[in-house]
């Protein structure tokens, strides 16, 4: 089993035809995801290597059967594309693009939440999510992962993402699923909505959680494993080094009083009963320990 | 972007909110020139962008021609925590009678904008807010609905100003609203926001900070870009769309994501060594990004070893080996490079990069492993 993604799912992807689109919708293909088409109303018609560009998403969805969508079109134009795809009635959209104003998400992700509330949105900038040897929406080098689980990973920045995913493989260890959040302010999927499928999914056994230094996103997370989580969960936050009072890089990463801090967030994940590792190789050997013990 | 007072009245100015009239000058004659204009008394006020300048004596009530050139002289060039006063607001001074306080920004746990409104503004609001957190009305905006003009006149009298100000304090929430919204600001805040003994409401000050990610949109922003304060190494990384922080150790960090820069200043502290910065390429960076990049670390006197982090996903392998290729084709590094590269067509890059490695260009597989060859080379460097 696995969370939001698998065999079944069936990926339009909104940027196909520009070179990013190109390049990792085709390795998500490469990968086996099925890449069902792709959207660009100028270039209806026409193919990107066999997958068909179709006007608009909601073509996409009748003739092809889509489910879920990747985004990765300009900043300018994603809150467009995101609500195209609401509207199409797709389940899942994966938006990838990053530097989209604080505003557009803010109001997208409140028209999503009254307006479509079957649909699920993740991200935005953020580097997709991988089920293991079935779907790979995104930008997550997938090669490093070993499928079939039994640990589920959640991570707010993308490289440390695939760092969680390199540490796993090269312990023999599987993943289910691997979600990467993104590091905005108004993420469409938490911390706790990715837990909450990880403790309801029997193939996870265990979570590892990468966050980072801003926001209380960390401290809301360890809110939800204390009270309802029973699988174990190993956490790395990084910025322990980080300056107080510097925005560094993340619209999210800005640090708010005593909250927020790298320091505050593992002392209440440590109070959770989460495993705090102090770096992504030591959240690796942690994990590795952990599921040996299972 | 943060903005300069000056400049965020100027903002508040374009959506209505009631602003003193005045003039934003840099050396003293025309500080004086433009008090004389304005008509005593004025203030003189610093332009920096930190807190606590009025207990630094940066902001000063001028009587006269030569209060106004005392004052001017005396505040331009001042240093108010580690930020050198270069530009001066002189403005009309103000009959206060009440100071309030008001704020739109977000809250990102409800997802909602969050405004903020209390009737006992001033300098020490901070203290307020965590002694007394009753005395701040708050309010959550859906964005989808907007601030309504009624949810503002029941958001003023929660927040118990004088009903004088009433009328005054809608009108202002509501344009800040906009200001906020339609501008594109992270965070708009008026400290104080002042009731006159007339009986209007007024913005004293202005604190704005505008989303970089909306600049497409407001190419008007680019008059605001100008008189940043910053260090030259963040000049430098701005220039080249680097996201960089300046910190004081000498170990040079380049990562891609602001996660694995973040995590990359851990891991070289807990191994003994001291950051020199935080620098992320961000996604996607191609060889030219990488080559700035070391351009950057390079105008850091400090640095001592360069370690490059890279798991590539949306950034790929060969592209961040050009850059570096390129980079110690162009221009002389004054530190040996250690770099660990993985993910997206990390074998492309290696492979790049393996006619090239000497003493000054090692490769290491992990991350740890490259941390300790950095900081020991850090070590030797400085010695």
């Amino acid at each position: 089993m696995s969370i939001f993604v698998d065999e079944n799912t069936k990926v339009v992807v909104q940027g196909l035809t520009g070179s990013q689109g190109r390049f990792y919708g085709l390795r998500n293909r490469a990968y086996g995801t099925q890449v069902v088409a792709g959207v660009n109303p100028k270039k209806a018609g026409t193919d990107v290597e066999g997958i068909p560009v179709l006007a608009t998403v909601k073509d996409a969805v009748a003739s092809t059967g889509a489910n879920a969508s990747m985004v990765i079109v300009p900043a300018p134009g994603a809150a467009g594309a995101v609500i195209e795809a609401a509207e199409a009635g797709i389940e899942l959209i994966v938006c990838l693009t990053e530097g989209i104003p604080a505003h557009d998400e803010a109001l997208f992700f409140n028209r999503l939440e009254r307006e479509f509330p079957a649909t699920r949105l993740i991200g935005p900038n953020c580097p997709g999510l991988l089920t293991p040897g079935k779907c790979n929406i995104g930008f997550i080098p997938a090669e490093v992962a070993l499928a079939g689980g039994p640990v589920g990973i959640v991570s707010r920045s993308g490289t440390l993402t695939y760092q969680a995913l390199k540490e796993l493989g090269e312990k023999g260890v599987g993943v289910t699923t691997c979600v990467g959040i993104g590091g905005d302010p108004v993420p469409g999927t938490s911390f706790i909505d990715c837990l909450s499928r990880f403790e309801a999914d029997p193939d996870t056994r265990a979570v590892i959680m990468f966050g980072e230094i801003g926001g209380s996103a960390e401290e809301e997370a360890a809110d939800f494993i204390a009270r309802e989580m029973t699988k174990p969960v190993v956490a790395y936050v990084a910025g322990v080094t980080a300056p107080p009072g510097k925005k560094m890089g993340h619209a999210g990463a800005i640090i708010s009083g005593s909250k927020g801090t790298a320091q505050a967030k593992m002392e209440a994940l440590r109070a959770a009963g989460v495993t705090v590792a102090l770096n992504p190789t030591e959240a690796g050997d942690a994990m590795a320990r952990i599921v040996a013990s299972l | 972007m943060d903005l300069f007072e000056y400049q965020g009245k100027q903002l508040f100015a374009r959506f209505g909110i009631p602003v003193s009239p005045g003039a934003a000058v840099e050396t003293v004659d025309d500080a004086v020139a433009a008090a004389d204009r304005l008509g005593y008394p004025v203030v003189v006020k610093a332009q920096v962008q930190v807190g606590g300048r009025g207990k630094a004596g940066g902001v000063k009530l001028a009587n006269d021609t030569t209060e106004a050139r005392t004052h001017a002289s005396n505040i331009l060039g001042m240093d108010i925590k580690g930020h050198v006063v270069r530009v001066l607001w002189i403005e009309k001074a103000s009959d206060i009678e009440q100071e309030y306080y008001a704020s739109f920004t977000l809250d990102r746990s409800a997802k909602k904008y969050l405004g903020m409104l209390s009737a006992r503004g001033g300098v020490d609001i901070e203290q307020v807010a965590s002694e007394e957190p009753d005395a701040i009305a708050r309010i959550h905006v859906d964005p989808v609905d907007g601030l309504s003009e009624q949810e503002a006149r029941a958001w003023v009298e929660a927040a118990h100003l004088d009903p004088r100000a009433t009328d005054g304090a809608v009108d202002v929430l509501l344009a800040l609203y906009r200001a906020y919204t339609d501008g594109d600001a992270d965070l708009v805040e008026i400290n104080p926001l002042i009731l006159t003994p007339d009986g209007r409401v007024h913005a004293l000050d202005a604190k704005v900070s505008l989303d970089d990610n909306a600049s497409f949109r407001h190419p008007e922003w680019a008059e605001f870009g100008g008189q940043q304060t910053l260090d030259h190494r963040e000049a430098l990384a701005k220039e080249r769309g680097l996201q960089y922080v300046g910190l004081d150790g000498t170990v040079g960090i380049i990562a891609n994501g602001a996660g694995l820069a973040m995590s990359t200043c851990d891991v070289v502290n807990q191994v003994g060594g001291a950051p020199a910065n935080f620098l992320d390429i961000g996604g996607g960076a191609n060889a030219d990004v990488m080559t700035g990049a070391l351009e950057v670390i390079n105008s850091d006197e400090n640095v001592a070893s360069i370690f490059i982090n890279i798991f590539g996903g949306i950034t790929r392998g060969e592209e961040v080996a050009k850059g570096i290729v390129q980079a110690l084709e162009r221009v002389e590094l004054r530190a040996p490079i250690v770099i660990r590269l993985d993910g997206t067509n990390a074998e492309e890059g290696r492979a790049i990069l393996k006619d090239h490695e000497s003493d000054r260009l090692v490769s290491k597989p992990t991350m740890l492993e490259a941390a300790r060859t950095a900081v020991e080379l850090a070590g030797k460097g400085a010695r």
